[in-house]
């Protein structure tokens, strides 16, 4: 047995070597497209967050709520709780808004929009043509017998390009847009939810979105409706040292039901870029949402230059009785994650869930987790998280589950379990747990373990070699979340786990 | 701008409890360690609200100018460990009581007061006092511990060269309604030398307690505190151990109500193959905050260390848990364990847990859980089907709750004494 371990080792080595040389090449989506750009000039101040207003037609409250948003950041610090630690940011050296300047004059369909962007996202496998009626995630072609349609919303740096299927789903009363359009067309949605689960203050990278956000999608569901499709956007960042802030409004009306799917990329640039997002969404009584994210924007190379620095906010108020919210993710991409999908249960019996699995490799760092905060009786929540770190990568799980006094009956279970591979990376678990009431009952377990070797070596001695072995290995620690996610993003979701994981071996 | 303002504040709140404070008279060696001590304060500052260690505890009264004043409390039943063949030691709010303790002589070991050994200008204790404490002021700041050291008026140190006959006992009684007590203690166990402490009793209206112990190569330590009963006590306590080769570190805590309480454990593994169990159990009745904040690091391979803490609340109390095992590049084969539960019995009590793993080595088996319920209604009607009385049957499942954390006292009879206390508890408390 020892000897035959002394030969895996021997050989992960030599492998090792050759695929770190490789693995620059590993992440798939770091072309970048060649197009004429408009851009804001550098840096914020209340004129670019005017500008940007401008630029995106607002009404004159959307302005001066973007306006008050930014007196706000001007006062907030940065955080530094996170275990993520990256060069100090610029945020006046940076861009905030950038679009194709073919998308100056707003195509009035997708058919006009330029062929350029179009191939982009057909090149990432998102095709926008209604006649292909499958998200284009990877291997999913095969399945298309199922006929499940999923309309997409393609944001390309600060534009939305435009959105499929509008007509159908208008149909059936559904509104996906952008979030421009919205507060163009449907201001009073907007003016009534907007702000309501992050507020425009809640914290400096939200409060940065707020000032300076430029699109993102938009989603009202009437009461009873459950969506016909999916919903997807796909947010693409091309253009260079451009930082892109959208935002997503979701709303569940009573009894509605409806799956959303994010997807993200960028092209491999040297140097860092930041995204810093809020999504927002609304679940009123016996509504139900489903979100699901795969995160794959670029990462860095292997010394941790360049990638994307990614500050998301999201939270789900369940705000009325029996609302039920789901987030799924998968965090593959990124330079560094600090991210922490978070649902409130007001409504009595409300639910909420967050499965997550989250991959740190080479000089990654992320620091994400869910916060779960118990108001109404009986709600419930379940939280299943699954680091792996490799490399040098920094891995860490902080999670809050809050029961409030009135939240009586209120559950909880956590699962939060760490892999290690290799000796270099760290994986660290930061749960918050505060319980004030008897009649709830939380339960927390975590553990942190390093890839079995028996498991390691029966796949191996079944002619699979170390990476595919331990790509099954970590397929198998997953898959309690892969299951989670729709069945398109479960296969891509369960590729990019091999494809992250690449050169991490020994 | 915020972080700017926190840091004044805490400026302004520690020079104006220094002013309070005399640094006491020494020689040499004291006097530099006190005066380090006094600028690893004031670099850090006290702790404020706002600081993230003391999130779910309030330290205002624990760094307020003045003691906030305790009634006294007479206990009807006989003190604890009063049955065990010890050597005493007795401290009077503070105050080392000659009359009341034994003499300090035992054989194997080497026993001084600080408030004597820190005149002379040379002794051993000056590899301990103040460094393990300062070895544990990072990553996280213990700015009350590094207070101590620079203020503390006595204490005991402690030098064990073989097996202690007895073990040491540290009473602290408490007889003045407002009385603030600052006491340090060292303990040097050289190689192979095996030692039980023992301490007990409310120590005074405000206690500041440091206890920093070296545990040499196969050196054996044995600790168990039970902290007085008084209603209104406030207690901060730190234990800094570091742990050499081979060795074993065992230390248990019963805390039965007093307003507030913090033990803070800072434990490190420096030789391999060590072990550590750090365990405490917490009842709390009313007006109780009670935090339990324990950092494990380890920094060697092949160590074990165990964390269990049990508490059962009622009547609005608190029960915080803070711990942490931190677990190095290199520190390989480690085994970590931490388990924290509270009982709630009624719907006013809180638990507030922060369980936290930090871990840089791939092949180590760590793990934690952490619960908070209510008692488990189906053991209940179990016993009461069997024609046990209700307040019996609770009883019976907050002892066996208890079980795991008492379990970890070793020596039978001291145990026992524990279970009593538990079971002193559970008869007062009414319904």
């Amino acid at each position: 047995m020892t000897t035959v371990k002394e030969e895996i080792r021997e050989g992960v080595d030599r492998e090792t070597v050759e695929a770190v040389r490789e693995v620059g090449s590993t992440y798939k989506h770091g072309w970048n497209t060649d197009i004429e750009m408009e851009y804001a000039p550098k840096g914020v101040n209340p004129d670019i967050v005017r500008l940007i207003s401008t630029k995106n037609e607002e009404p004159e409250w959307m302005t001066e709520w973007r306006l008050s948003a930014f007196q706000r950041w001007e006062q907030m610090e940065e955080p530094t709780w996170a275990m993520v630690s990256y060069p100090e940011i610029d945020f006046q050296d940076l861009y905030y808004y950038a679009r194709p300047t073919s998308m100056i004059e707003k195509p009035k369909s997708l058919d006009e929009v330029d062929p350029k962007l179009l191939a982009t996202y057909e090149k990432l496998g998102i095709p926008l043509k209604e006649q292909m009626i499958l998200a284009g995630v990877e291997g999913a072609e095969d399945y298309q017998a199922e006929g499940r349609k999923v309309a997409v919303d393609a944001v390309f740096d600060s534009v939305s390009l435009g959105t499929t299927f509008q007509k159908e789903l208008k149909k059936a009363g559904v509104i996906f847009c952008s979030i421009s359009e919205a507060i163009r067309d449907h201001p009073e949605l907007v003016k009534k939810y907007l702000g309501t689960v992050v507020p425009a203050s809640d914290n400096f990278y939200a409060t940065l979105n707020s000032a300076v956000f430029s699109d993102g999608s938009f989603v009202y569901v009437p009461p009873g409706v459950r969506c016909p499709m999916e919903l997807s956007t796909y947010f693409r960042i091309n253009a260079e040292n451009t930082g892109q802030f959208e935002r997503t409004l979701i709303i569940a009306d009573k009894g509605s039901y409806v799956s959303y799917l994010e997807g993200c990329t960028a092209p491999k640039r040297d140097v860092a870029q930041l995204h810093a997002a809020v999504v927002e969404i609304i679940i009123e009584e016996d509504a139900e949402v489903k979100y699901s994210t795969v995160q794959n924007w670029y990462p860095g190379d292997e010394d941790g230059k360049g990638g994307i620095y990614n500050f998301v906010t999201k939270r789900a108020d369940c705000r009325g009785d029996r609302a039920k919210v789901m987030w799924t993710q998968v965090e593959t991409g990124s330079a560094i994650t600090w991210k922490y999908p978070s649902c409130i249960l007001r409504g009595d019996d409300s639910q909420g869930e967050f499965y997550s699995i989250a991959i740190a490799n080479n000089m990654q760092q992320a620091d994400t987790g869910t916060k779960m905060v118990h108001l109404g009786k009986n709600t419930k929540s379940r939280i299943v998280s699954k680091g792996i770190s490799a490399g040098r990568a920094q891995n860490t799980y902080r999670g809050l589950v809050s029961m409030h006094p009135k939240a009586q009956n209120g559950r909880n279970y956590t699962q939060c379990d760490s892999l290690l591979i290799g000796d270099k990376c760290g994986a660290h678990t930061v749960p918050y747990i505060e319980v004030r009431n008897n009649t709830a009952r939380v339960e927390h377990e975590a553990t942190t373990s390093k890839v079995d070797d028996d498991q390691l070596f029966y796949c191996r001695s079944r002619g699979m070699d170390e990476e595919e072995a331990v790509a099954l290995v970590v397929n198998g620690f997953c898959r309690e979340v892969l299951q989670a996610l729709p069945m398109e993003f479960a296969m891509e979701a369960q590729q990019l786990v091999a494809i992250s994981l690449e050169g991490s071996v020994g | 701008m915020a972080r700017a303002d926190l840091k004044k504040e805490k400026h302004e709140a520690t020079e104006a409890r220094i002013s309070t404070l005399n640094m006491p008279q020494g020689g040499t060696w004291a006097s530099m360690a006190r005066n380090e001590a006094l600028s690893r304060l004031r670099g850090m500052g006290l702790p404020a609200r706002r600081d993230e260690y003391w999130k779910y505890t309030r330290p205002d009264t624990l760094i307020q100018q003045d003691a906030p004043a305790a009634a006294l409390f007479d206990s009807l039943e006989p003190a604890v460990f009063d049955s065990v063949d010890r050597l005493k030691i007795v401290f009077v709010d503070g105050v080392f009581d000659a009359a009341a303790s034994d003499d300090l002589s035992l054989s194997g070991v080497e026993i001084d007061r600080l408030e004597t050994a820190a005149a002379a200008d040379i002794h051993w204790a000056k590899d301990v006092y103040g460094r393990l404490e300062a070895r544990g002021q990072t990553p996280v700041a213990r700015p009350l511990a590094a207070l101590n050291s620079a203020y503390a008026t006595d204490g005991i140190l402690i030098r064990v060269t073989g097996k202690a006959a007895k073990p040491i006992s540290l009473i602290y009684t408490h007889k003045s309604e407002a009385s603030d007590a600052i006491l340090h203690h060292v303990i040097k166990l050289e190689k192979g030398a095996e030692l039980t402490v023992l301490e007990n009793g409310p120590a005074a209206s405000r206690f500041n307690k440091v206890m920093e112990v070296e545990v040499a190569d196969g050196a054996k330590f044995h600790h168990i505190r039970a902290q007085g009963r008084d209603h209104e006590r406030r207690a901060a306590t730190h234990l800094f151990t570091r742990l050499g080769s081979e060795s074993l570190f065992k230390s248990f805590t019963l805390t039965v109500n007093g307003a507030l309480t913090r033990n803070e454990a800072v434990i490190e593994f420096s030789g391999d193959n060590a072990v550590a169990h750090i365990a405490g159990a917490a009842m709390g009745d009313g007006a109780f905050h009670h935090d339990d904040t324990v950092f494990i690091t380890h920094d060697a391979v092949n160590c074990e260390s165990r964390q269990v803490y049990k508490k059962v609340l009622r009547n609005g109390a608190v029960g915080v848990f803070q711990g942490k095992i931190l677990v190095k590049e290199g520190a390989q084969k480690t085994d970590g364990y931490q388990i924290s539960q509270a009982l709630l019995l009624d719907d006013d009590s809180q638990f507030l847990a922060k369980p936290e793993l930090e871990i840089y080595a791939d092949d180590v088996a760590c793990s934690h859980g952490s619960t908070t319920g209510a008692i488990d209604q189906d053991a209940l009607y179990y016993l009461r089907s069997r024609g046990v009385t209700k307040k019996e049957a609770t009883d019976l499942l907050v002892l066996s709750f208890m079980a795991e954390a008492v379990e970890e006292i070793e020596d039978e009879s001291l145990r026992e004494e524990i279970v009593t206390r538990l079971t002193g508890w559970l008869e007062r408390r009414s319904g």
